[in-house]
């Protein structure tokens, strides 16, 4: 009987499977964003209107996010964006960072395994942010998994840790100045011109080349959950066209019609601004 | 932040409820919740030394035009007003063509709600409004809309200097000016030397800027300061940036509210580092068709959102 049952939730698993790649199958026919991030709010909300105990949340979100994963890169998207952690939840109480941390060591080492999504995929990892933040033992395991997955070349997927946009922009200005600064140094002891009052040290150029997130395009997405509308310090020198979608669903419930509904409005939105663009 | 529970009085009506973002494209519908006030249109210039939140719209006996009670529409609660507005006024050629005007009416009813939500601001005890009047993307129109557009501003502020004095508004102009024509930019310096003691309220119109002009000009700054010895490059950080920033100019350089006009979920390049913690309010209507109500229907959203700023 429980065999039985097994068999048919895995037929099912499978029409529906098949259903899912018919329909990006079809969404194929118009642009498919080559960049998608995901602002993954509303965990705690979720604990709270469930009564669940603490922390169930963040893992119900996982496996949320994992499925988004799954759709993403069925659907043909090569760069995933997460805001897992931001600098400013370190301001959280310290058991809440705790757990946060631990759930973040657990599941990063998940990724090191044979069967997790990284290797299904052929997904090359990064972790973006101000890792120096971070306890040893999440840093040494994000280490491993960017250098286990280096040569991953299908997709990428990006994690944001001790990440906000405030902070990467700095740090990306000041790895620019120091650049600048050991290039001036150098043509002055060599005898070199001096750059006068109006030439521009630092270029746009230089600045996008610092940043944590210079190994990807510009996100064509932004789906940030749970019904708020705002960017919370997350890719804002990087939004400055991006597609900012709001969906009302908590994180955990994110499923597949908010996904598709994105990609739709994605693709009616950009055929407009394509549009108009020709017109000019 | 839980919203104020010892609010006494209850509103009449209930705001209406803020759907976030939804796509299926809702008409614009007039909020005709509100009674009209039976208040006298206060001058805007009277100093407002204290409010009261007045529900029911009492009115104060002018006493010599020097303290008037301001009230807010029903709903809008004080404490909680943003205390500086970001505004992407875009639909104003969408308004056109859907009338079968030239581009040109479009802009000029752009800049008549523009007066009206800048008096609407100074009555509702908003300190700043930052509007995105040309982005430095938009020297790619067409030479003929862009020179359109130059006109237009170098107008505005000749024929608005008057109320600029009158209501004591300060003027700023934020941007790559250099690529203006000339006789503009000396217009703007001297509007805003003129202006600059202004402390009612301050309107920061955004013209041939980007959020990522903003930033990089920041960071030129730095690095010639560098370059100069006055900073090491490690010094660099979030305040040095944002001192930099052409921002400064105001006392609340961060947006509390960004609102934009015309349907598009897009920021578009404007204020990209101010923009960090803001809430975002993206309304369908054109920008000449955004009058009061549906500015009151953005204040209103905003007021119930809860801002954690990450904890």
């Amino acid at each position: 009987m429980e065999r039985l049952t097994g068999r048919l939730v895995q037929m099912y698993g499978n029409i529906v499977s098949f259903l899912r790649k018919c329909i990006f199958y079809i969404l194929s026919v118009g642009l498919i964003p080559n960049h998608i991030a995901f602002i993954m709010d509303g965990n705690r909300r979720y604990t709270k209107r469930l009564n669940l105990m603490q922390g169930a949340g963040h893992k119900v979100g996982y496996s949320a996010l994992m499925s988004m994963l799954k759709y993403c890169y069925e659907l043909g998207v090569r760069y995933v964006t997460i805001y897992a952690f931001s600098i400013d939840n370190f301001k959280r109480s310290p058991e809440e960072v705790q757990s946060l941390m631990d759930l973040m060591l657990d599941k990063i080492e998940e990724l090191l395994r044979e069967e997790s999504i990284v290797n299904r995929y052929g997904i090359r990892v990064y972790f973006s942010g101000n890792l120096k933040l971070l306890n040893e033992p999440v840093r040494l395991a994000a280490e491993r998994v960017m250098l286990a997955t280096a040569k991953n070349s299908k997709a990428v997927l990006s994690i944001c840790v001790a990440y906000t946009s405030t902070n990467e922009i700095v740090h990306a200005v000041r790895e620019s100045c120091e650049e600048k600064w050991d290039e001036i140094t150098l043509l002055n002891s060599s005898g070199g011109y001096v750059p006068d009052e109006s030439d521009h040290l630092i270029k746009v150029t230089d600045i996008e080349k610092h940043m944590y997130m210079a190994f990807a395009p510009d996100p064509d997405i932004i789906i940030r959950t749970s019904g708020e509308t705002r960017l919370s310090n997350f890719l804002l020198w990087q939004s400055a066209n991006c597609y900012l979608y709001s969906p009302s669903v908590l994180w955990p419930e994110i499923g597949f019609r908010q996904f598709l509904w994105a990609i739709l409005n994605f693709q009616r939105i950009r055929f407009y601004f394509d549009r108009k663009r020709k017109q000019l | 932040m839980l919203f104020s529970l010892h609010f006494s009085l209850p509103p009449a009506i209930t705001p209406l409820p803020f759907k976030p973002l939804s796509h299926v494209p809702h008409h614009h519908h007039t909020l005709n919740m509100l009674p009209s006030p039976p208040v006298l249109k206060s001058p805007l210039c009277s100093t407002m030394e204290h409010f009261t939140l007045n529900h029911h719209g009492k009115e104060e006996g002018l006493d010599g035009g020097v303290e008037v009670d301001q009230t807010l529409p029903l709903g809008l609660r004080r404490e909680t007003m943003p205390r500086h507005v970001a505004v992407i006024m875009d639909g104003n050629r969408r308004w056109a063509r859907s009338r079968d005007l030239p581009v040109r009416s479009g802009y000029e009813a752009g800049v008549r709600s523009l007066r009206t939500i800048v008096e609407l601001c100074c009555k509702w005890g908003i300190k700043a409004l930052s509007v995105f009047a040309f982005s430095s993307d938009n020297w790619f129109r067409p030479k003929v809309e862009v020179e359109l557009l130059m006109s237009l501003f170098e107008r505005g502020m000749q024929e608005d200097t008057g109320i600029f004095f009158r209501e004591n508004i300060r003027i700023s102009v934020i941007g790559d000016l250099v690529k203006l024509p000339q006789a503009l930019q000396e217009l703007i310096l001297n509007l805003e030397e003129t202006t600059k003691n202004n402390t009612h309220f301050q309107l920061i119109v955004a013209v041939s800027y980007s959020g990522q002009y903003d930033v990089v000009q920041a960071c030129q700054r730095l690095a010639l300061k560098a370059k100069h010895g006055h900073i090491e490059p490690s010094d660099i950080d979030i305040s040095l940036i944002e001192q930099e920033l052409e921002t400064n100019c105001s006392e609340f350089p961060r947006p509390d509210l960004l609102i934009r006009t015309g349907g598009e979920f897009r920021i578009s390049n404007f204020m990209l580092w101010q923009l960090a913690y803001t809430e975002l309010f993206f309304a369908q209507s054109l920008w000449p068709d955004f009058g009061e109500a549906e500015f009151l229907k953005a204040l209103l959203a905003f007021q119930q959102r809860q801002r954690r700023y990450g904890c």
